[in-house]
């Protein structure tokens, strides 16, 4: 795929043939390198996980007893000769681009991205390089985001109408990446925050390992209608229309993903409200990265392979689009 | 939903925080009450296009959309390509042109009404000059404002405000009676013509002799078991597949309107040699259908009559029609619509008993039966007659505005079925935006060819489409643009309301109605049905 072969794309995902190394492997292999923590990128079954520290501990605590050793940003491991390296991606807490260099060729695995400083992921950080392998999930010119601040003065507004009419309202957001940022973004006047089970975990989690989170009380039976209306509750995506949220009613779902930029995704999701709010780069962010990157060859996968890739080489770049086992999968 | 406008909104903005609300919820209640908001809160001119743009009175066209896209991809500053694949994504193109426009330069606040006057001035414009209007406009509108600009200029809102949604809430904010309302809202009128006032406030308007009565409808039943009551209670009749008409003799004149309140009168001139036979101050409604040398002919040939601008006395004679009556809405000047049914269909067979059959009007047959399951034999008999399946009528219903259940039953005739092989698969539209979900199919013909045959979109469920797409993405032998030519291997159950010859298909075939019933998982290609399957459902159709 690469120059000189420093990394193919085979079945089992990106593979380096030099350090027999794979890079977020779809299916169980001797040695992988993850990018981040979500379950299409760390799959369970491999012999041996590389991953940053800050995400370990979720990666653990998902993956269970696994062998895990873990690089600090900005340090090499060479292996075989071949150079690895984890650079900050932005998309959520530990994630990581991921940099292969040997004999002076460089390939950066982008893994997924945000060039936004969320205030609580590492911020992300370009990387020069040959090759760049980027994803493409927002990859098309009508994906452009807006402040984190504006969607979460426009949350405060949301929940206060919603109090007003003595509506609970929900925020739905996965657990692992959107409800730190939900959790830690929400201006304080929002009240208390009530979290789901699964959620509370990923939270409690990070907490051991040192990471500093606002106060949270998961839900519980205990709770009065009047305690829950004076703050709100995030949820993951699962949990919307199932009988856990039957007891809240009256509620407003409130969906917080970059697909809510898109109306006809807001009424797939049954949204009574919308949040645009991604950890994905937007597409001045992708273009963005890939400039700065200064690599040649470019790969997009994840997403909008082709129109990014058409758009990449009508500006001049040698772009190719990469497919995955799991395009069309992601819905948040 | 005492919603943001407690703030201080502006302009437009009102009409589109009632737009988003709308959008926004699904309960009747919150629907009724963010129209009353909005009605409290704008001049008339900005009520009356709201009820015109809801009830599909919007402002003319000015602007071709092919202009519009390439001034959008021209302003954004991206090439036509990038902006067709990504209005193919986003599946609206008002919503397109709305999120790839720069940002804001300077906001500006101008009413509903301004800005369509703004629209209609572009009428008279050279392009260039509307160009520079269009970019004034986008310039001026931030992001969901713009949504709505372009919406008024492609006139395509379908947001869920029906007649009778329209009429509650006007008439909790007039005062008036709802079916006052209702009736005021029929028929030809144009927020230019009227004013608030005139259509809505006054008790009569001059236009109010053509107006039409609401359409009363019916919900389908799948069962027969589903009826309430004695079989004494219900009247059983065919349900024609043609076109619903309100046919109006008033004051020496004749109108006849389409269910989408669509003035047709001219499209069926035949039917003007009424106004002599039918007493003045009546209305009929029935289904106006293809008929020739006493057979219904297939709902195609009606189509010619609707589409041609001009109807030539070649196409009365090779397409011509009867208007089939199974009920009387006004009889000797008088609404008898809260009448019961089978009064209004006595008073309807009367009327009947000094029409001569020579004419193209005819009754609607009442099909006798004593018990509930003869319906279902003369269900199954029912497209021997022309019919698609039976309509059950409460006796004792009124002729209310739009649905009611228990009042109006269809019960149609199960749908044709032929299992088909997935040939090409296409990204969709809107909501199914990042899924391959609009498909084509094609059976074999005697000649081992695949020939395409049908495409269809819907059916399956989210996940199905998800795995399909997984099998699609590794089964691709093609592609072309965003369609995808797959490995001929999945078999899916398509169903269908019809089938017709057609010149423009290769297999020489077209169907009504076609959709996606099941995945067909435990077929191969060659358990699916062929050409040849197909061709003789067409003979047996005919």
């Amino acid at each position: 795929m690469t120059n000189k072969g420093l990394l193919v794309h085979t079945a089992l995902g990106l593979y380096c043939p030099k350090a027999d190394v794979y890079l977020d492997p779809w299916k169980p292999v001797k040695k992988a390198i993850l990018s981040h923590g979500h379950a299409d990128h760390a799959r369970w079954g491999s012999s041996s996980y590389l991953c940053t520290p800050t995400a370990a501990p979720v990666i653990k605590y998902r993956l269970g007893e696994i062998n895990l050793e873990t690089l600090p940003f900005g340090e090499e491991k060479l292996i075989n000769g071949v150079s690895f390296s984890f650079h900050p991606a932005g998309h959520i807490l530990g994630s990581a681009q991921i940099k292969v260099s040997y004999k002076g060729e460089i390939v950066v695995f982008s893994g997924d991205y945000k060039t936004a400083n969320d205030g609580f992921s590492e911020a992300f950080e370009p990387v020069k390089c040959h090759t760049f392998i980027t994803e493409s999930t927002f990859g098309l010119p009508v994906y452009h985001w807006q402040d984190q601040k504006w969607v979460f003065n426009e949350m405060e507004e949301w929940f206060k109408n919603n109090r007003n009419n003595g509506q609970l309202s929900i925020l739905y957001g996965y657990s692992l990446g959107k409800a730190q940022r939900i959790l830690q973004g929400l201006p304080e006047s929002v009240g208390p925050i009530f979290t789901h089970s699964t959620i509370e975990a990923v939270l409690n989690v990070m907490r051991n390992q040192g990471v500093s989170l606002k106060n949270t009380m998961p839900v519980n039976e205990h709770l009065t209608r009047a305690e829950l209306l004076s703050g709100v509750i995030i949820a993951p995506p699962a949990v919307q229309n199932s009988n856990w949220l039957k007891k809240f009613e009256p509620i407003r779902n409130g969906v917080v993903s970059g697909w809510m930029a898109l109306r006809g995704a807001r009424r797939r999701r049954n949204a009574d409200k919308g949040f645009v709010l991604s950890d994905h780069a937007d597409w001045e962010g992708l273009n963005e990265a890939i400039s700065l990157t200064g690599a040649e060859n470019v790969f997009v996968t994840h997403g909008y392979t082709d129109i990014l890739s058409k758009w990449l080489i009508d500006k001049g770049l040698n772009a190719h689009p990469l497919e995955t086992n799991f395009e069309g999968d992601e819905v948040l | 939903m005492p919603i943001l406008w407690k703030q201080i909104l502006k302009g437009m903005r009102y009409f589109e925080t009632l737009f988003l609300c709308l959008e926004e919820t699904t309960k009747t209640n919150e629907k009724v009450s963010a129209l009353i908001d909005y009605l409290s809160s704008v001049p008339d001119e900005d009520k009356m296009w709201m009820i015109g743009i809801f009830s599909g009175r919007r402002p003319k066209r000015t602007v071709s959309t092919k202009n519009l896209r390439r001034w959008a991809a021209e302003k954004a500053d991206i090439p036509l390509w990038l902006f067709e694949d990504s209005y193919h994504i986003v599946g609206d193109l008002s919503e397109t042109i709305a999120l790839l426009l720069p940002p804001t330069a300077i906001e500006v606040q101008k009413s509903l009404n301004e800005w369509i006057q703004l629209i209609l001035s572009l009428d008279k414009m050279e392009e260039d000059e509307q160009r520079e209007m269009v970019f004034y406009a986008w310039d001026s509108l931030n992001t969901s404002s713009r949504f709505i600009f372009n919406k008024l200029i492609t006139g395509g809102f379908r947001v869920g405000v029906s007649q009778k949604l329209m009429a509650k809430a006007l008439a909790e904010f007039t005062h008036i009676d709802p079916s006052d309302i209702a009736l005021k809202l029929m028929g030809e009128w144009s927020p230019l013509t009227y004013s608030f006032q005139s259509l809505i406030e006054n008790e009569e308007n001059e236009g109010s002799h053509s107006r039409p009565y609401p359409f009363h409808l019916a919900y389908s039943i799948n069962e027969v078991t589903d009826l309430k009551g004695e079989p004494a209670d219900w009247v059983a009749e065919y349900k024609w597949d043609g076109i619903r008409g309100q046919a109006i003799f008033r004051h020496g004149q004749y109108f006849l309107w389409s269910r989408g309140e669509e003035l047709i009168t001219d499209k069926f001139p035949e039917f003007e040699h009424l106004i002599s036979v039918i007493p003045p101050g009546t209305v009929l409604d029935g289904e106006i259908l293809p008929f020739k040398d006493g057979l219904i002919l297939p709902f195609q040939h009606i189509q010619t009559r609707v589409t041609r601008k001009k109807i030539t006395p070649a196409i009365l004679k090779v397409n011509p029609v009867v208007f089939r009556v199974y009920d009387l809405l006004e009889w000797e000047g008088k609404d008898i619509r809260s009448k019961p049914f089978i009064e209004r269909r006595t008073l309807l067979d009367q009327l009947f008993t000094s029409i001569d059959s020579s004419l193209p009007l005819q009754l609607s047959p009442v099909l006798p039966f004593d018990e509930f399951d003869e319906l279902k034999i003369l269900r199954e008999a029912s497209s021997e007659n022309g019919s698609e399946g039976l309509m059950l009528k409460n006796k004792h219903s009124t002729y209310s505005a739009g649905r009611k259940k228990g009042e109006w039953w269809k019960w149609k005739i199960d749908p044709f079925t032929v299992d088909a092989i997935l040939i090409y698969a296409q990204s969709g539209h809107g909501r199914r935006a990042n899924l391959y979900t609009d498909f084509t199919f094609a059976v074999y013909s005697p000649e081992g060819d695949l020939l395409p045959f049908t495409k269809a979109y819907s059916g399956l469920t989210d996940k199905e489409f998800i795995e399909i797409n997984k099998w699609i993405k590794k089964n691709t032998l093609e592609r072309f643009g965003p369609v995808r030519k797959v490995t001929a291997e999945l078999v899916f159950e398509i169903a269908f309301e019809g089938i017709q010859e057609s010149k423009r298909h290769k297999s020489g075939i077209a169907l009504r109605f076609p959709r996606m019933v099941r995945w067909r998982k435990d077929k191969v290609v060659a358990e699916a049905n062929t050409l040849e399957d197909l061709q003789l459902l067409l003979k047996k159709s005919r």
